[in-house]
């Protein structure tokens, strides 16, 4: 098992790699002079081409990258915003608490509506409940979450004045930001528990249970559910990683200071150190929250385990 | 199709009795019998229909221009004129949904369109010839993978700039791998099978064999994956034009139009609620299709 942590944890390297290597590639080829965009304007030629050659914008593209892998690994330093002159790195660390909170109450909503309604639609497959929480799964899903966060604003703040529609430090703040980041990971989860439960409770060992008078309810509660949620968990933790990146349309929505609004915020003041960080880090969390999963997945299943022993 | 008639008219028993020479209609027709059953799935259909007809017929039915303006009359709510209300600059919103209509399945098809020509070539290449090339590029589609899309389509339009094109690339790049894994998973189930070794045995060459022979047999995930896909990349491509990194204003897109409406939230709902609803009628229209589309092909995974 630590070997296979291990080889993992190797493998990350290659794909960080890949992924630094698309990011700045990206942004070289985004139009635009970077020392320009840095003294503005009205900026004498001479002094933009001074800055050129002082950041060696003038070097050749393969070492321009070697430089910043070499900076990012050695230094742990991503550059500096063009915009507050402030590390790249801690632009994106002051804002990452606020993106984490968000994705995990997210994560949270989901999982308390998605896996109860799963379980229940599953013992009570083609039942009214069953349809009617499919086709909200399926509505769920379907529904931009920008559109929805607005909506939910126009109802619980502007109408009925539940909920204040932006800010993200009390609990009353969080609740329509999670529930609009959450709802398309609710109705997946619900999906997943409900195909993952159908498939269990027909297999052999249920029906034995069955066969000896065990309880139904605690056939679906500890027989069952034990490893029909052995998948749902790879989608809890696949959904949270996909949260984290996606978060930038719900911290927009309700002016959350994420590290999603951050890279909006970037890209149209052309501020690309921050864009190209921020990308990195994002992806670099996604790719730690997958390798996670994989491992848990392994913990879970002793069929995965085993292959590794 | 010809020569299906008479089997057309007896439906059902009749696929059995099918002789031999037919079996290349068999399957699809199989498949359409199984859809056709599924309500949901026809409830998608139609939906999916009704909105390319919407936007192929725009300038017939919409009442208005997509750019009209009519100044006095800003903001207005729904009514017998606007049936939808109008926006900022009064112009008429049905109309802009209506053309928006053409926008966002224009974005949707074409970025899948590249998805999948862009991913199934790389899959193609990766599954048939293995090893060494099969192996690079796959690791490259896990680069891809490890970047979110919405995150990586923000990036690539960073790159490249807004606009309708330029969408379309980015959300199309960005779901390249799903392709690229579907396609070289069926072909490597595929590539050792009798047919494509008697096909090689007759001479046929590596192109004519992937062409004719493996890409037809592994149709139905990407038909499946194309479909959810198309849902997934009008989403995407609304999400960037609502952050404002998309399509740009006039262009009547969805996303766009509900970016303008969060402006005038407080005291004109309609204006954000409408283009809204849009997308989300499409998208669901299409998941249903897809999840029916799913079921149909493959009847096994059917819960």
């Amino acid at each position: 098992m630590h070997k296979y942590i291990f080889k993992r944890i190797i493998m990350l390297i290659p794909v960080i790699l890949g992924v630094s290597f698309i990011v700045f590639t990206l942004m070289y080829l985004t139009p635009g002079d970077p020392a320009r965009i840095m003294l503005g304007e009205s900026a004498p030629e001479e002094d933009v081409i001074r800055l050129q050659e002082e950041m060696g914008l003038n070097d050749p593209f393969l070492v321009q990258y070697g430089r910043y892998v070499r900076d990012a690994v050695v230094y742990q330093d991503l550059g500096r915003s063009y915009t507050s002159n402030r590390p790249v790195f801690t632009e994106i660390i002051t804002r990452f608490p606020a993106t984490f909170k968000l994705a995990a109450t997210g994560v949270a909503v989901a999982i308390a509506v998605g896996i109860p309604t799963g379980i229940i639609s599953a013992t009570k497959q083609y039942s009214l409940f069953d349809s009617v929480s499919m086709v909200a799964a399926l509505i769920g899903v379907s529904m931009p979450n920008f559109w929805q966060g607005l909506m939910m604003i126009l109802l619980f703040s502007v109408n009925l004045g539940w909920f204040p529609s932006s800010g993200y430090n009390t609990v009353s703040h969080m609740i329509l930001p999670a529930i609009t980041i959450g709802t398309s990971s609710a109705a997946i989860i619900t999906r997943m528990t409900r195909s993952s439960m159908l498939e269990v409770i027909r297999q052999d060992y249920i029906r034995t249970a069955r066969a000896k008078g065990q309880n139904e309810t605690i056939i679906t509660l500890k027989h069952a559910l034990k490893n029909a949620l052995i998948p749902v968990v790879t989608v809890i933790g696949l959904q949270f990683g996909y949260l984290l990146g996606g978060a930038v349309l719900t911290e927009s929505i309700f002016s959350i200071p994420g590290v999603g609004r951050l890279m909006v915020d970037s890209i149209k003041s052309r501020d690309f150190p921050v864009v190209q960080g921020g990308v990195l880090f994002i992806a670099i969390t996604f790719t730690i929250v997958n390798l996670f999963v994989d491992i848990l997945y392994a913990f879970l299943d002793p069929r995965i385990k085993s292959q590794y022993q | 199709m010809d020569g299906t008639k008479v089997d057309v008219k007896k439906s059902g028993d009749s696929l059995s009795k099918v002789p031999n020479k037919k079996r290349k209609t068999g399957p699809w027709r199989d498949v359409w019998q199984r859809l056709k059953k599924n309500k949901m799935a026809m409830f998608g259909l139609v939906v999916i229909g009704l909105l390319v007809f919407a936007a192929l017929f725009a300038e017939q039915i919409a009442p208005y221009g997509f750019d009209d303006q009519n100044l006095q009359d800003r903001l207005l709510s729904p009514n017998s004129q606007y049936l939808l209300g109008t926006d900022n600059f009064g112009r008429d919103i049905f109309s802009r949904i209506i053309f928006g209509a053409r926008i966002s399945l224009q974005v949707g098809f074409i970025a899948v369109g590249i998805s999948a020509i862009v991913g199934g070539a790389f899959g193609a290449i990766a599954g048939y010839y293995g090893g060494k090339l099969d192996n690079f590029i796959m690791r490259v589609m896990d680069v891809l993978l490890a970047i979110p899309g919405i995150l990586l389509a923000i990036s690539i339009v960073a790159a490249l700039g807004p606009g309708l094109v330029n969408v379309m690339i980015a959300v199309g790049i960005g779901s390249v791998p799903q392709y690229a894994r579907i396609v070289r998973a069926s072909i490597l189930s595929i590539r050792d099978q009798e047919f494509v070794e008697a096909a090689r045995a007759v001479g046929a060459n590596d192109f004519r064999i992937i062409m004719k022979h493996i890409i037809p047999n592994s149709l139905a995930p990407i038909i499946v994956q194309a479909t959810l896909g198309v849902a997934s990349a009008i989403l995407s491509a609304a999400g960037l034009s609502f952050i404002g990194l998309g399509i740009q204003p006039p262009t009547p897109e969805w996303g766009a139009m509900l970016s303008t409406g969060r402006d005038y939230l407080r005291d004109h709902w309609h204006v954000a609620t409408f283009p809204g609803l849009a997308i989300m009628i499409t998208i669901f229209g299409l998941n249903l299709l897809g999840d029916g589309l799913r079921d149909a092909l493959d009847p096994r995974l059917k819960n």
